[in-house]
Order: C-alpha cells, then structure tokens, then sequence
C-alpha cells in the first residue's frame, strides 16, 4: 500500500476482545479473499463478453472488502504484520474461511450457485454487522452492502436460467445443489470467536438471518425450478483450520509470487 | 500572529480541496473527482494537511491511481499533504454533481438513477435512457462493466450498446 496514505484510525470499544476481533476478521477476510481468488481463476474463461467482465468485477468486489478486512486485522493484531502477509504468508492450517468458498468452480453451475449462497448470505450479513456498531465493521460492512446486492442479482439470475433451462443445464445446477447445499451451514456456525463478539455486543449472530436466507434461497430456487433439499448435517471445519484436499492446490497458486519473490508489491 | 497565520493556513486547506476536485478520474478522464463527489474534506493538523477521499468501490483499482494523482497535484502546489481514505459514510451514487451527470451523458454513458428511486433500482430493472438516442426503449445486458462502476446497456430503438453508470 501506499505508504503516504493511511486508513482512518477508529478506535474500537475498550470492552472487545482483540483476540476475538482479530480471528473473527480473519474469519471473514478468509471467505472473500478465497472466494475472490476461485471467481478470478475464470477470468478470461467465461462463455461470454459480458460473462468474463462480471466474474473478474465480483473478483475485484471481493478482494477489495478483503483488503479492507486484512488491513484492519492487522492494525488489530499489532504484531508488525500487514495485509499482504496475512493474505498471503500463512500455512494452510491458519486460514479460517468457510469450506463454501474452496470449493472448486467444477462448471458453471458450481461456480454460480456457489458464488450466490455465499452472496445471499453476505447480503444479510453486512446490514446487521453494520448494525452491532463496531466502527471500523461497520462501516467496512456499510461500503459491502451496496456491492453484495449486484453479486446477488446477477448470480440468482444465472441460476434460474441454468435451473430452468435444458434438460442439461438442469441436471447440473441440480447436481451442485446437492453438492454444495451440504457446506451452507457452516456459514451460521458461531465459534468460540464470534462466541465472545456476539456477548460483547459488537458482532450479530448469523443465526439470526438462517431463515430470511433460507426464504431467499427458496425464492429463486422456485423460479429455477430447484428444491430446497433437507440436508440433516453440514460439513465444516474450515473455521478451526480444518480444510479440503481442494484448498491446498488453491493456496499454492495464490500464494505462489509472494513465495517465489518475497515482498513484492505492486 | 496566530491572526496572520490562521486565515492563511484556512486559505491552504480550501486550495487543496479545490486542487483535489479538479483532478481527473483516471478510468472516466472527462470527469473531475469533485464532479464524481468523492472528496470528502480536508483537515489541518499540526504539521500538515490531511485531504479525504472516499473510493467508490472497495475494489477499483483506480482508487490508488486516484489518491497518488491528488499527492501529486497538491505537491506541485506547494501543499504538504497526507491523503486519508474515509469509508463511512460510504460514498454513493446520488453524490455525483450535476454537472458531472451532464458530463457522463455527454460521453455516452447514461447516468445513474438518482434520489429515492436509487434504492430499488438496486433490486429492479430501472428505465435507463439511451444516451445516444434517447429512447427508454433499452435492456440490460449484464450488471457487470468495462468498470468496476458501470453496467451494459442496449438500446432496442437504435440498437446501440451503451455503459450505464450504476447506481449504489
């Protein structure tokens, strides 16, 4: 970054935990940062124009809150680390993003339907992070709110159309739908972290919006013709560290330069 | 002399503001940044200026072009000035001027729904008039641009295709 220009401080309430803030922000930051690179591996390989100018525009949209979360994590963590090293310099057992975002793009229809559980989410997130009032969240949360409703329009769109459209397109958005539905409860999962924001009043519950979310899901999976299926259990682990075979092979590309030319900046 | 010094110092700060928003956006160059509304204001602290600037995605990867455009702009007025990022609140669309509305028009980018049809026009298809022709006979392509803040447009009546600044 550039060293001229600095973010706003903002003190954060005396009564928050900074070992709970720092771990929920890597939380979040985990999910965009690898959401973000997963949509970026698609870059220059959409079916179309106007297809390969919005997955590296979700791309940028995701990565860009990422910054914002790593560069406040960092300030948090106060141990001489920047965003570029928490993004880029940890061992895989240290990202704790959901195991949504690693899953592999597979086709398009993993790729959307991934891409708008994630969004949908997001979308009902952000307002009540904005809500619970830490200031710096809050106000990271205000710029994403405005950002996550395009993700959704545009990938609630796809699935309706690949949901209900040819025979083929079918049978593969329902394939991710019985794929990825499984890794979705993971995003309400409230660890021992969010545990203590969600006490100390300065994060919200994810509980709180399962079931707006779940109207939302079934709202357009209505229109694509998809059903809600009734997963009994969730997979998860991604929170403590805990990943799939697949996250190995996506780290090592992302992290690939800072790797093979240490501190290399833009 | 605090009476000689502060209206000086005063009289910096509104030139660096002003410096600041005559600067051109480095993605839409017939723009200026006071024309998009992102500069926020600028403060005096004991050594320097400090100059706000809001970006208008998290994203765009203008946004750092943009504030080493501003640097450069104040220093080569003379200003010492520090460039501070303000997210909250967050800068929306309703904050380009009018005459930065009447510049993206001119340009053939149709500008974004304003006021209070800003918010469900995040949500439904809005009427976008074509820029060229300006027939509100037009279709959404994708919600997805060349730029970060900017959807594809069609026009059905002269069946150009056109950019439309979003609305956020």
């Amino acid at each position: 970054m550039n060293p001229s220009v600095t973010e706003k401080p903002v003190a954060h309430a005396a009564s928050t935990s900074s070992t709970a803030l720092f771990n929920v922000l890597l939380q979040i930051a985990d999910d965009h940062l690898i959401l973000g690179h997963r949509v970026s591996e698609l870059c220059g390989h959409a079916p179309m124009l106007e297809e390969d100018l919005s997955i590296p525009n979700m791309a940028l949209d995701l990565l860009g809150q990422a910054r914002l979360l790593y560069s406040y994590a960092a300030e948090v963590e106060n141990q001489g680390r920047d965003e570029d090293d928490l993004a880029y310099l940890r061992a895989d057992r240290e990202y704790l993003n959901c195991l949504l975002v690693e899953k592999p793009n597979a086709d398009f229809a993993h790729t959307m339907l991934k891409q708008f559980y994630f969004a949908s989410f997001m979308k009902l997130y952000w307002p009540e992070i904005q809500q619970a009032g830490e200031p710096r969240l809050s106000a990271i949360a205000a710029k994403a709110s405005q950002e996550i409703a395009y993700h959704v329009r545009h990938t609630s769109q796809w699935v309706i159309r690949l949901g209900d459209g040819t025979e083929e397109s079918a049978r593969r958005m329902a394939e991710a739908v019985g794929i990825l539905h499984p890794y979705t409860q993971e995003l309400f999962e409230v660890d021992e972290n969010r545990q203590t924001g969600i006490d100390q009043g300065w994060l919200a519950d994810p509980a709180s919006i399962k079931q707006p979310w779940l109207d939302a899901i079934t709202a357009v999976f209505k229109s694509a013709a998809l059903s809600v299926p009734d997963v009994p259990f969730g997979q998860s682990g991604g929170r403590q560290g805990m990943h799939t075979e697949d996250f190995g092979h996506l780290l090592t590309e992302l992290q690939y330069l800072q790797r093979a030319y240490p501190g290399s900046e833009w | 002399m605090n009476n000689q010094l502060q209206p000086d110092s005063e009289a910096r700060r509104l030139q660096a503001i002003e410096i600041a928003e005559q600067v051109p956006d480095p993605e839409l160059p017939f723009l200026t940044l006071g024309d998009l509304g992102i500069v926020r204001g600028a403060r005096i602290t004991k050594s320097q200026i400090v100059l706000s600037l809001s970006p208008t995605y998290s994203g765009c990867p203008a946004v750092q072009v943009i504030e080493e455009m501003v640097s450069a702009a104040l220093s080569g007025a003379g200003i010492d000035a520090q460039i501070e990022r303000v997210l909250s609140p967050p800068w929306c669309s309703d904050w380009i001027t009018e005459r930065g509305r009447e510049r993206l028009l001119a340009n053939g980018i149709a500008a974004p729904v304003s006021g209070s049809a800003a918010k469900p026009a995040l949500f439904e298809n809005v009427m976008v008039c074509c820029p060229a022709c300006k027939s509100d006979n037009t279709e959404l392509l994708s919600d997805f641009g060349s730029t970060p803040c900017k959807a594809q447009y069609r026009c059905l009546s002269c069946l150009e295709p056109f950019d439309y600044f979003k609305c956020v």
